[in-house]
């Protein structure tokens, strides 16, 4: 991190001098090389251009082209308008995954953004062996999301899981995890948080180290608790790079489905099943996938709706 | 102003023995702290190792067993035994090999050209790439690979997992190449070097450092990718996590194995993890970035 950080240092203190040049020489007349027109970059943003029209922004297109379609796979399909669109509004199973998403997001959201605060102002700090924890730490995010969620399958085992055994010893009765309808989302939410903690952690550190140091230095003259200073001084400092982190987090979370879909597949019965799950098996269990688009753009909607809902909330929180 | 003036700077003042307990209790509750953060993910991944390296008798002992009494390989013999393991590592290598290069070749540049261009709505397309669930790819990508009668292959795994690769690459090589200093090339620039002399000779070697955290974090978020896989692989075809999941769900074999099985998978990542982690938390930190 610290080279980086040189790279930015360097180009500053260059810039500088770039432009005093510039501001002399520009009394002798345009120069022959310096043609700086964009259409010069042309070349080189090209075969990138061509990938991501191709394999991102055509699927985006061709999803809405399908969502007003009545198409399954292998079939023909026929114009339906809004039909798929209207169908979704009385979808009574759609409408509680919806439920269910914003009641699993709003969990994996605010708690590992309170822990990975908590967890990027310890990482801040020098201690021994600082970077090898750090790396432990992102671990769980850095990790295939299957193989993980097998473990977790195991250890929420009911009869033979840890989870249960760690409980007893705190003479707290076992628990169904994620083979009961009511703990279900919140055990998957347990898995999240896991995961997800080292993201926030990492957002809060990168603005830490950006934060200044002069305040610190007259709050301690003027005899501040570290307490206090937390408190006072680098929790409102740090609440827009908090905010960032809700924000990635947050499309994350309603985003979320290797686990969910490795753990529980969306049961048992529909208990766990949000939208990510129930587009799944719209699109490739019901091959339903004019239907299943509708439900892609109205669940990218919803996600841009919230991104920018939580933008606005952190423009409002800079002049707090 | 001249308050501050005339207050004393703080001096050296030797500790009294009560201000030297307080400030070791502090260090104590600090690596407790440490402790109770770094603990949750030391332990599963050493559950992880546990359950692998255990015999079938000791998996299943209530209370659980921690540490292995006769440590074993025969679980990891046992995968490879049971399903064809070799092959479908075979197949996450070349996938996600193609993929990350793929798009190391085409977004290096473009990372470049969008930086010196400032093109900010070029740049917003690779942020849209980051929030759109895969889902939505996945849909009119396998309309349109079975259109075209690519599926039983793994070109269409391959060119799916662009869509992961490339906005990685092109979001962090931006960052990158914007940090870098101008007058080098300007100085390159004015000796008469064409823009790919320049390019090539003197931002490429720059971003060197760039370039490996984005080769390594494309690596892992392609690695880890199940979801493209699930839908587009065929018996033949499967990726790693793909695999893993279909011996959790179908043939139904006990502990050991499944664990020994997620260890394969995610071996790699763990070590690179470890290994790299400055440079995965810097390229982390830049943007906020994900895969899939």
């Amino acid at each position: 991190m610290a080279d980086l950080r040189a790279h930015g240092g360097i180009s500053v203190g260059i810039d500088g001098v770039v432009s005093g040049r510039e501001s002399a020489s520009a009394g002798r007349g345009p120069r022959p090389h310096r043609q700086w027109s964009r259409g010069r970059y042309i070349p080189f943003v090209l075969p990138a251009l061509a990938i991501t029209l191709a394999v991102i922004v055509f699927p985006w297109l061709f999803t809405v082209f399908m969502s007003v379609h009545d198409w399954r796979i292998n079939q023909t399909f026929t114009f339906v308008g809004f039909a798929n669109y209207l169908n979704l509004a009385s979808d009574e199973r759609f409408i509680s995954a919806l439920w269910r998403t914003l009641y699993y997001g709003v969990l994996a959201v605010i708690i590992p953004v309170i822990f990975g605060t908590f967890a990027g102002v310890i990482f801040h700090k020098r201690f021994p062996l600082r970077g090898f924890f750090r790396g432990v730490f992102i671990l769980p995010m850095m990790a295939t999301p299957v193989a993980v969620a097998l473990v977790w399958t195991m250890m929420f085992h009911p009869q033979l899981g840890v989870l249960n055994y760690l409980l007893g010893l705190a003479g707290i009765p076992p628990q169904n995890w994620v083979y009961a309808p009511d703990t279900v989302i919140p055990s998957l939410v347990a898995v999240e948080i896991w995961q997800w903690t080292p993201l926030v952690m990492l957002i809060v550190l990168g603005g830490l180290a950006a934060l200044p140091t002069e305040p610190y230095e007259s709050a301690r003259i003027d005899g501040a608790s570290e307490l206090q200073m937390f408190r006072h001084i680098t929790l409102p400092m740090l609440l827009p790079f908090i905010m960032v982190a809700a924000i990635v987090r947050t499309i994350d979370a309603v985003k979320a489905f290797d686990t969910i879909f490795v753990i529980s597949q969306g049961g048992p019965g529909t208990s766990s099943e949000t939208i990510n799950i129930y587009l799944y098996l719209q699109a490739f269990a019901f091959y339903n996938v004019g239907y299943a688009s509708a439900i892609v753009v109205v669940f990218f909607m919803l996600i841009v709706a919230l991104s920018l809902a939580l933008l606005y909330m952190r423009q409002r929180t800079q002049w707090m | 102003m001249d308050v501050t003036g005339s207050r004393p700077t703080p001096v050296k003042i030797p500790l009294t023995a009560r201000q030297r307990v307080g400030r070791m209790w502090g260090r104590l509750a600090f690596a407790f702290a440490v402790f109770v953060i770094v603990s949750p993910a030391a332990l599963v991944f050493l559950w992880m190792l546990s359950l692998a390296v255990k015999t079938e008798v000791e998996n299943i002992a209530y209370p659980p067993i921690f540490i292995p009494q006769t440590p074993t390989l025969d679980n990891f013999v046992e995968v490879f035994r049971a399903s064809p393991f070799a092959r479908y590592t075979l197949n996450s290598v070349v996938v996600t090999g193609c993929a990350t290069l793929l798009a190391i070749v085409v977004g290096v540049p473009a990372g470049y050209g969008i930086a010196k261009a400032k093109a900010t709505k070029l740049a917003v397309t690779v942020l849209i790439a980051r929030i759109t669930p895969g889902l939505s790819y996945l849909i009119p990508l396998f309309i349109m690979f079975q259109w075209l009668g690519l599926t039983g292959t793994l070109v269409p795994l391959v060119i799916t997992h662009l869509v992961i690769t490339v906005p990685v690459v092109i979001w962090i090589m931006i960052g990158f190449f914007e940090s870098l200093p101008k007058d080098l090339e300007e100085a390159a620039f004015i000796d008469g070097a064409s823009l790919w002399q320049a390019f090539l000779y003197i931002a490429l070697p720059l971003a060197r450092p760039g370039i490996t955290v984005a080769t390594v974090l494309s690596f892992i978020f392609s690695w880890n990718n199940f979801i493209f896989g699930v839908v587009l692989a065929g018996r033949e075809t499967r990726t790693l996590p793909v695999a893993v999941y279909n011996v959790l769900t179908f043939e139904q074999i006990s502990w050991g194995p499944l664990a020994a099985a997620a260890l394969i998978v995610t071996l790699p990542v763990l070590i690179l993890t470890i290994v790299l982690q400055r440079e995965i938390v810097a390229g982390l930190t830049a943007g906020g970035v994900k895969g899939g």
